[in-house]
Parts: C-alpha cells; structure tokens; sequence
C-alpha cells in the first residue's frame, strides 16, 4: 500500500488530525507526507517526527495562501506522478474542496469525513454517518487514488519521535490561479471544537439568572443578552478548568448570546470530545446529533424531563447558575488548579 | 446576473430514518428542500435583489424532486430545472458535478451558480468544487457575504481560523453558509405561482451526456449502535456535595 498524506494547516498552524491522518496511513504500509504553503519547513520536520517515511514539500510564494485551484492542480500533478493507492486528509474546509478537486482531476472519487474503515486488499471500505448520523454507511471508491477525508478525533494520533529526521523531496507548485486572496480576519474565538477533548456548552438556559440585576438603560434584548453573557462568563470558566472550550446550541447563537463559531450540531459542529457538558441546553434533536458520540455526556438542567438526559451518562437536575460554579470548583480542587 | 442555485431534495430533518436489507427508509416524513440549499437559493435571490437578474433552481433527481424546486420557486427564484432520467442510478458526488456541469453550460451565459455546504442526507460537501472543477471556474467555497461588482466577485470564506477575503472573475461558482442570512419564508404569492409553474425535465439525452459511472458506491447501511446505560441523575445534600460526587464519576471514567 501506497498512501499520499496531506498535512492541513493555515499560515503554519497545524490542524492537529493531520497526524491521525498520518498515523493511519503508516498503519496501512509506506506513507509520504504532503506539505504546501511559504516556509513551510518546520511541518515538513515535524511529519518526519510524526512518521512520515517521505515528505513531498511544495514550498512556493504561491502556496502561501490556500487558494483551491492552485493547491487542487499541485496535488493532481504529485498525485499523477507517485500514484498511490490512496491520498488521506484531515476533514477541514480546505481538504473537503482539495480532495474534491483533485479527484475530478484524476477520474477518482472522495469518500469524505470518514470515521471508521477497514481494509479490503487494497481498497479502503469507509464507514461514514450518513443523514446526520442517524445512519452508517460503509462506502468504497472502486478508482485510484481513493481519496478519504477523516473526520477529526475519529483515528487514533501517533507518537511523536522527538529526533526522527528526513530531508524533504521538493516538488512544484501549479500557480495558475483564477481566485485571489485579499484578506484574513481572525475569529473572535479561536475556538476549534472538532479537536476538543472537552466541550462545556450552554443552551437558551444561560440566559435565565432570576438573581442578576442588569445595568440600567438596557432594552428588553440587550438584558436577555447580558444576562446570558454572564451565563456564559460561568461556562467557560469550567471549561477554562478543565482545558476545554466552549461551545453553543443553536438557540443560543440565534439569540445572539454566543458567535455561530461556536454552535454544536446539525447546522453547526459534529463534535466527538472525550468529555460533553451541556448546560442549560434542552436537547432538540438538531443538537443532540451533533454530541451524541461523545464518550462522557453530563446534562445540567432544571428539566428532568429535557430531552438531553436521554443522551447523557450522568445529568444533574438543578439550577445552573449555583451548580456550574461549584462544579468547576471541584474540578479545580481535584486537578489542582 | 444569471444566477443557478443547486438544490437536492432530501428527507425532512425530522424524520425517523432507518435501514433494513441495505434500503433506507423515513417512514411517512416529507421529502423538502436540503435546509443547507435553501441559503443557496437565499444568497441567489440577495445577489439578484442587488444587482437585477434571474434566478434559476437546479436540482438532479425522481420527478418527485419537483416539489424542492417548487419551494425554491415559492421562495423567489425565476425558473426551475429538473435533471431526471431513469438510467440514473446510484449516482455519486462526481457524477452529480458532470452532470450539473452540463446543464449549467446547457442554460448557457450563466455568472455564478451558488450550492449549500453539504446535504442533509449523504453529507459528502464536495459537489460544489467538483462542479467548478469540471466547468474549469474559481471555486468560492464556504461564502458567509457575497458583492458583485465589475464583473468580479468577492466574499467572506468562514474557515476554522477566522475569515478570508476571496475574489474571483464571473463565472464563478460559490457555497454558501449560513452566515449569508436566514432563508426567506415562501410568500402566498409565491406559494400560489410556484403551484402553477410548470418545471421543465432535462433527460441525459438533452444533456447530450451519457449516464455516468459511479465511482463511489455504497455497500451496506447499517443501524449505529445505540448507547445502552441509562442516564445517571446524581443527587446531594448541596450543589457542592452534588460536584464532589460528579467530579468522582468523571474521574473514574478516565476521560480527562
């Protein structure tokens, strides 16, 4: 088996299931790393560490930026020349249209934001939900190179060989561009919840703190608002605690509590964290297809009969402003923070 | 400004879905418009509201399909094209793109043609490029505000990392999330022309295309595995007491 690993990353910044891809595809025989972009070698270095048996690097002024159809035409030719068996990617808003692209190029097909396989000779027989989860399918594409994308936390991430080297090959960049790039503004939140272990997320129910009295001159909106700010001010201190981040249901980023960045679901994130903390959150289907495969749910609700509880491992019926604070207080007792 | 939002039909989110002998079915649910597809035709519907046009619903699918283009029409949008042909089956994303490609270049002189993220039902979210790549045009994917000016285009990318400004020339193809503004609500009138329209089938012969070969397939469908244990409700004196013995449960789970 010959397996094609694109290493996804923005401006330097890796997205971290780039290695889950890469310690899949060296599980599965020889692995060659690819890295684009503008000084870029440090990732090159780091893929060998990761395990990369090969690093094909494209280091070009116009690979700075990722533009579709200039990293889409560069990944064709290296494809075309080494012919893998397979090319895998990290599941992100790039490799999605990358791995897209590139199989029209070759005639071949994507099985996108896999999060099982097993091995058919070699043909990769992916398991992947289907209708929001409701469903799984597995799923082969009889062409080569299979292009496979992996959703985030779905593959296990191999060690790290700290002093394991290589030196990189060098290939060439298509620079032909229709698209240009004027521009980058950084979220307000950098928040990255497919990589999250831990997730504590609030729900309309932030917003419902009998016990707060809001500044004046606010109108009826704006103390809905602030009240849920202060809600959400309690959640990600737990989540602070517990090294987590925040996340959202769509009432609340509706209601304007929370940036969509954030929101967890069907119209948002798909989640797979070790650890769900939903607070104050009810539980619309929507929701619970975006969180249900995490591996420990906790509910936080003064609902017993809130649909969440059908989706949790340990709930607390109760008021969330009194319980979320004491519970990150035992938190920080036990982690000793 | 000739704009094309592509659309797909799919079994309402609500619906209960199963699978038995590698067949899916959703009960007695409704068939609707793809909720990712209705930002499409929202965003195309806005460009045309800024800059005059038409707006033409594409959608590949049964006859049945007809009832997606006829929200999009209810919605606001000038046209509605069904490609339908019984010698499609088991269509993949690659095929849907050939296929969307050669009506598009059928409809002819068309600027930009908007898709959804993904679909409710296979989710794959690769039609949209594999498009642009077999039309040869830029690809604006994952749109959050889209501005035409001077025959250009240029929009917000809403990626894991922020936002990116892209431009392009026309023709162009975009998605679109759901930044770009809540789908309009069907008017009466709108329901009531919609009602009466009548929406031309395009055929693979039309197309002058053959049907093309699935590269991607299916081969089993499958119930995912259902969490057995019960919700355990902890109970306490206090919220601190209630803490301690969650913070204890979790701890012993390992996850952290």
């Amino acid at each position: 088996m010959k397996t094609l690993v694109y290493i996804d990353h923005f401006k330097g910044e890796l997205q971290p299931a780039s290695w889950e891809a890469l310690g899949l595809g060296k599980s599965l025989g020889t692995v060659s790393a690819v890295v684009f972009g503008s000084g870029v070698e440090a990732i090159a270095s780091a893929a060998f560490e990761y395990g990369a048996d090969e690093v094909l690097l494209a280091d070009d002024p116009a690979l700075l930026d990722y533009r579709a159809e200039v990293y889409a035409s560069t990944l064709t030719a290296i494809a075309s020349a080494a012919a893998p068996d397979l090319i895998l990617f990290p599941t992100t808003t790039r490799t999605r249209e990358l791995a897209a692209m590139s199989a029209m190029d070759l005639n071949s097909g994507v099985l996108a934001d896999i999060t099982g396989m097993e091995m058919d000779g070699d043909r990769l027989v992916a398991v992947r939900p289907i209708y929001e989860g409701k469903l799984l399918e597995k799923a082969v594409c009889t062409a080569k190179p299979q292009f496979v994308t992996l959703r985030a936390r779905a593959f296990p991430k191999p060690a790290l060989e700290a002093g394991r080297t290589g030196t990189p090959t060098k290939v060439v960049a298509k620079p032909e561009a229709l698209t240009s790039v004027e521009g980058y503004t950084a979220s307000e939140s950098t928040v990255n919840l497919a990589d999250a272990g831990v997730i504590v997320s609030g729900g309309r129910g932030v917003s419902n703190n009998p016990s707060l009295t809001p500044p004046a001159g606010l109108d009826e909106k704006q103390v809905e608002i602030w009240r849920a700010q202060q809600g959400f001010a309690l959640i990600g201190e737990l989540a602070n605690v517990l090294g987590g981040a925040v996340g959202a249901s769509r009432a609340a980023v509706d209601g304007g509590y929370i940036p969509y960045s954030h929101q967890v679901g069907q119209t948002g994130k798909v989640v797979t964290p070790d650890l769900y903390i939903a607070c104050g959150i009810s539980g619309a289907i929507q929701h619970l297809v975006g969180m249900r495969n995490a591996k420990v749910v906790v509910a936080i609700n003064k609902d017993s009969d809130a649909p969440i509880f059908t989706q949790a491992h340990y709930g607390v019926v109760g008021d969330l402003f009194t319980f979320v604070p004491a519970l990150t207080e035992a938190f920080r007792q036990k982690l000793g923070k | 400004m000739k704009i094309i939002a592509c659309i797909k039909q799919v079994p309402d989110s609500e619906a209960k879905v199963s699978a038995s002998g590698g067949q899916i079915s959703w009960g007695e649910a409704p068939l609707v418009i793809n909720p990712f597809d209705e930002y499409a035709v929202e965003g195309a519907l806005q460009q045309k509201e800024a800059g005059g046009g038409t707006v033409t619903a594409l959608c590949i699918g049964p006859e049945s399909a007809k009832d997606a283009l006829k929200h999009a029409l209810a919605m606001g949008a000038d046209n509605a094209i069904l490609v339908s042909d019984p010698a499609l089956s088991g269509l993949d994303t690659q095929g849907a793109a050939h296929l969307l490609a050669a009506a598009i270049k059928k409809i002819g002189d068309v600027d930009m043609v908007i898709f959804g993220r993904q679909t409710l039902d296979d989710g794959f979210g690769v039609t949209g490029p594999q498009t642009a790549r077999a039309l040869g045009w830029p690809m604006l994917g994952l749109s959050g505000q889209i501005k035409v000016q001077d025959g250009a285009v240029r929009v917000e990318r809403v990626i894991e990392e922020g936002r990116q400004s892209l431009s392009a020339k026309l023709p162009a193809v975009l998605s679109v999330v759901q930044n770009i503004g809540e789908p309009r609500y069907p008017s009466f009138m709108g329901i009531r022309k919609a009602s009466k329209a009548e929406i031309p089938v395009w055929s693979l012969a039309d197309l002058g295309i053959q049907a093309p070969a699935p590269v991607v397939t299916r081969t089993e469908v499958m119930t995912p595995p259902v969490r057995d244990a019960a919700c355990e409700i902890i109970t306490g004196e206090s919220p601190a007491a209630i803490a301690e013995t969650l913070v204890d449960k979790i701890m012993a789970e390992k996850v952290l």
